[in-house]
């Protein structure tokens, strides 16, 4: 019954063209709910019982093809399904000045595809067949790449589009290799579980490198993350949150599956992914810091928080292989609800500068300024979000970061001098991680909603409408609640844990600090309210005066202009990490005999310097190289006779002296 | 478990200030100031009026509260005298470092509210040297716990006491980092000079330019409790836990004023660094924490020498 209705919802999204404009919002939020009912059901149940939960969902040319749930898998369909929720309701408003520029098609084929994604994304985590697995992969990539050209009349958006199209495909065929090599040097079924045959008679390092490259393509871990950046500027908002908030998300489900078979070698894949982990972590939050398109700096702290998920799951195995329980458990444990925890703050990120975008139509925060008078909800959503990726308590990102941190510090007397190494770098990489996230944050959010206004691009804007503040209220009380009362999250957390690790006391012995943090951010909030009553009790009968910003004597200064701007903030970080970051900066010296200067402008820019030693170079050089070859391609009939000719005679030759 | 903690670094952190003045005065050949004539000055702003920009929002408002409520709240952790906290737990020290950056996240976009050149300033600099210091004090507080095995505050300083002789290498570098990271996170010398005129070479005081009355007396005593509370982590380093209690308290009191008095005479004479050096200066006390760190792998026999 149940799996008959997940059908029928999948094919009901077909309907979609065929329903009035009116009415399409509503079919696919019924259909996403639907969805997410049935999914959630399943994932509940699996969480209950101690058993996997397995259907047969269809058959696949004569092969059977099932819904299997374990821990694993129930965890992410409840984040996914969280997420594309939250996605679809702000959807609405987001996208309601677009009905007058699109036609009623084009919205249709938008909202199928956000359907499509939403249940391939199930099925990704769901499906255990490797040919199965791979379609609903590419499905995936597809429907999430027509999403991303949703402003296809751009040519820019396009070519992202492509860009990103093409970075799929190359990891979907590492993922394809890895699991042909495993079924034909093992014999073993084309599946996930065939990968247990392999990995136990053979070394598995070689093919876990294979599955990192196919699946890290998708999560974005450094140097493989050149897509990221590009593809959320140029999506939607509600499609960005939804890619940054749970789709990367499935390339880490992918590691962690395959994971889950892997007995044996376990160190040296765990200083791998700790190693890539925190490259990936502090860079992308480095290269953030710089950006100025406050959707691409968003992209970069995505690339960010996967590392600190990447690090939470390399300790976890590095805990593994050392037999460091502790280690292993809260490693684990910590990446996993870092998961969760991104999922809600990064979509809430990108859902209010999808606010932003709306009301100004710039996404480049050097225009914007003084935002928060103007949108004060947007500010306050935007302003949780913030605090939340900073880790910082009482918000739910800090308890990701401190379930790694425990772990860290717990395991440091017991291990041997190699452990101690790596668990000395996890603290050290976490401590400037997190440095550089307030830095960025502080950055950003003061840029767009504090201080004065920059440009008159601002001038119009107006706080959103109620439909699209009203999934972001929900998702900035969620992570207000993970943040106050995690204690209720570690029995779960340790049910996933317990699928890689088979032991898992020491994550529900967290409760303790976990109820001593709770109290202790109580006092926090009550502090502050009571100081906020003392103060309106002392200035009661006092004068307050409202004036401008002291200027430290100095009148004459436009105070937009005056202040700090976001290139100017992140010069610090520029200065200190030159190579990094990779900002040019474009103006004209003056001149010695110039006594009356010429107006002058000055522009900064950043690029990435992966992408442009990986991507951009290589690319280029392929293509000189092509256009060499091109002289070939005269056009003239005789020309191309004479290659024919040319080419028999070669061959005539070869023949000749029986080289072939 | 006991509020004696707080109550003992509440009295210590009025007598903090006045003793750094005291001593500034004696070097340079002033009459002394009264002990409390910080506390004089916050008391006068108390009762004054307020003035507040029309660029800011509910986050300058917000912010001396939050500020203040944070290192409130971190100073819930903290042992005194082989007595618990009110809430130790393990691994409180992180919470405590995560909960100082909340409020220095407050303060940070409070000031870049004002839409100020000056003020903003401030904040970057700020922003920078606080990410900057973080390694330090997680590579100190790792060196104790690989030590002592614990993770809590209360565990980590009453078992680097009674451990072995060995406490005192761990100690004396654990100090020497502590100190210096009490420097930065409070705007002292060298890293910030408190005394400073111009506002373009200032990081803390520029910061809170425009708040007045209420708001900075709050401010001021935020600032003092805070450096209390970095006083008291060094003075949990240094005093056995074994000694009778009254010996204890005396002593806490004897090294806040010791250190207090330490730091008027360094800022008499010392001057600040060329603002462009403080990254340099800042990370190489990571680097000693990192040495500290080798030190005590040697101690636990993790690297053995022969």
């Amino acid at each position: 019954m149940d799996v008959l209705i997940f059908k029928i919802a999948v094919l009901l999204s077909f309907t979609l063209f065929f329903v009035p404009q009116k009415a399409r919002h509503l079919v696919t939020l019924l259909l996403v709910g639907t969805l997410a009912v049935v999914t959630s059901y399943w994932a509940v149940q699996s969480f209950m019982s101690v058993e996997v939960w397995e259907k047969n969902l269809m058959y696949l040319v004569d092969h059977p093809v099932n819904i299997i749930i374990d821990k694993l898998s129930a965890f992410f369909i409840l984040v996914i399904n969280l997420t594309v929720i939250t996605g679809t309701l702000y959807s609405k408003g987001y996208l309601k000045p677009y009905t007058t520029l699109k036609t009623s098609q084009e919205m249709a084929w938008h909202y199928f595809n956000l359907l499509w994604l939403h249940s391939s994304m199930l099925m990704v985590v769901m499906f255990r067949d490797a040919l199965a697995f791979l379609i609903i992969w590419e499905l995936m990539s597809l429907a999430s790449f027509f999403l991303v050209i949703f402003e296809s009349e751009k040519k820019e958006t396009i070519r992202i589009g492509i860009q990103y199209l093409i970075q799929m495909h190359i990891g979907l065929l590492f993922i394809l290799i890895a699991f042909v090599v495993a079924a034909v040097q093992s014999g073993a079924p084309f599946s996930f579980d065939g990968l247990e045959v392999y990995f136990s008679t053979h070394s598995p390092f070689g093919l876990f490198l294979l599955f990192f490259m196919g699946f890290g393509i998708k999560a974005g871990f450094v140097p493989l993350h050149t897509w990221l950046p590009h593809a959320h500027p140029a999506a939607p908002s509600h499609v960005s949150g939804i890619m940054s908030g749970v789709m990367i998300k499935l390339g880490i489900y992918g590691i962690l599956r395959v994971l889950t078979y892997i007995h044996t070698d376990l160190m040296m894949i765990g200083i791998f992914i700790l190693l890539v982990s925190l490259v990936t972590g502090v860079l992308g939050v480095t290269i953030a810091i710089v950006q100025r398109d406050v959707k691409k700096l968003l992209a970069y702290s995505s690339i960010e928080n996967i590392g600190i998920i990447g690090i939470g799951i390399g300790l976890g195995v590095v805990g593994m292989a050392a037999d460091i329980h502790v280690l292993a458990a809260l490693g684990f444990a910590g990446g996993l609800l870092h998961i969760l925890n991104h999922s809600l703050f990064k979509s809430l990120l990108f859902y209010t500068s999808g606010n932003v975008y709306q009301q100004t139509h710039t996404r480049n925060i050097d225009y914007l300024g003084g935002l928060h008078g103007k949108m004060p909800r947007t500010t306050v959503l935007f302003l949780v979000g913030s605090l939340a990726i900073c880790g910082l308590p009482p918000f739910n990102g800090f308890v990701s970061e401190f379930l790694i941190y425990s772990g860290l510090f717990k395991s440091l007397q017991g291990a041997e001098l190699f452990p101690v190494i790596f668990i000395l770098l996890g603290i050290v990489g976490l401590a400037v991680i997190g440095g550089l996230a307030v830095f960025c944050f502080t950055k950003v959010f003061s840029t767009i909603f504090l201080g004065t206004s920059r440009s008159d691009h601002t001038v119009h804007s107006a706080e959103v409408s109620k439909s699209m503040l009203f999934p972001l209220w929900l998702i900035g009380l969620l992570i207000l609640f993970i943040g106050c009362a995690p204690f209720l999250l570690m029995r779960p957390l340790a049910d996933i844990v317990y699928v890689f690790t088979g032991h898992t006391q020491l994550i529900t012995s967290m409760g303790h600090s976990m109820t001593n943090m709770c109290i202790a951010s109580g006092v926090l909030v009550a502090v502050v309210g009571l100081l906020w009553l003392l103060r309106s009790r002392v200035q009661k009968n006092k004068v307050i005066q409202h004036n401008v910003t002291w200027g430290c004597a100095y009148t004459g200064a436009n105070a937009a202009v005056h202040q700090y701007s976001s290139a100017s903030y992140a010069d610090n970080i520029r200065q200190l990490a030159p190579g990094v970051v990779g900002v040019k900066k474009e103006y004209k010296h003056f001149e010695e005999t110039e006594i009356f200067p010429s107006p002058r402008s000055f522009d900064t820019l950043s690029s990435d310097i992966f992408e442009d030693h990986l991507i951009t170079k290589p690319a280029n050089k392929l293509l000189k190289g092509m256009a060499r070859i091109a002289v070939f391609q005269t056009g003239k009939t005789q020309h191309y006779l004479l290659y024919a000719l040319v080419f028999l005679i070669v061959i005539l030759l070869l023949t000749l002296v029986n080289w072939i | 478990m006991s509020i004696l903690s707080i109550i003992l670094i509440i009295v210590a952190a009025v007598f903090f200030p006045g003793i750094i003045g005291m001593m500034k005065s004696l070097v340079v050949g002033r009459k002394m100031p009264s002990i409390f004539q910080p506390l004089f000055d916050v008391i006068r702003l108390f009762k004054k009026g307020s003035i507040y920009s029309t660029t800011t929002s509910f986050v300058f408002r917000l912010a001396p509260l939050v500020y203040f409520a944070t290192v409130f709240a971190s100073m819930l952790f903290l042992p005194i005298a082989g007595e618990r906290g009110l809430l130790t737990f393990d691994n409180d020290l992180v919470f405590f470092a995560y909960m100082l950056a909340l409020g220095k996240f407050f303060m940070i976009i409070a000031a870049m509210d004002t839409g100020s050149g000056f003020e903003g300033m401030g904040a970057n600099r700020e922003a920078l040297y606080s990410m900057l210091v973080e390694p330090a004090f997680f590579i100190t507080m790792g060196s104790l716990a690989l030590f002592t095995g614990y993770t809590s505050f209360y565990d980590l300083f009453t078992s680097v006491q009674i451990n072995t002789d060995f406490s005192y290498i761990i100690g004396i570098s654990g100090v020497y980092v502590l100190i210096f990271i009490a420097m930065v996170e409070n705007s002292r010398l060298p890293v910030d000079d408190p005394r400073t005129h111009l506002e373009l070479t200032m990081v803390h005081e520029v910061m809170v330019l425009d708040y007045s009355g209420f708001d900075l007396g709050l401010i001021h005593i935020t600032s003092w409790i805070k450096f209390s509370i970095y006083t008291t982590l060094i003075s949990n380093f240094l005093l056995p836990v074994d000694w009778p209690l009254g010996f204890q308290i005396a002593c806490f009191f004897l090294i806040q004023a010791v250190v207090a008095g330490v730091m008027g005479l360094l800022e008499s004479f010392r001057a600040r660094n060329k603002l462009d050096k403080n990254p340099q200066w800042i990370l190489m006390l990571s680097a000693i924490a990192i040495v500290t760190f080798l030190a005590t792998l040697i101690i636990a026999e993790k690297i053995v020498l022969n």
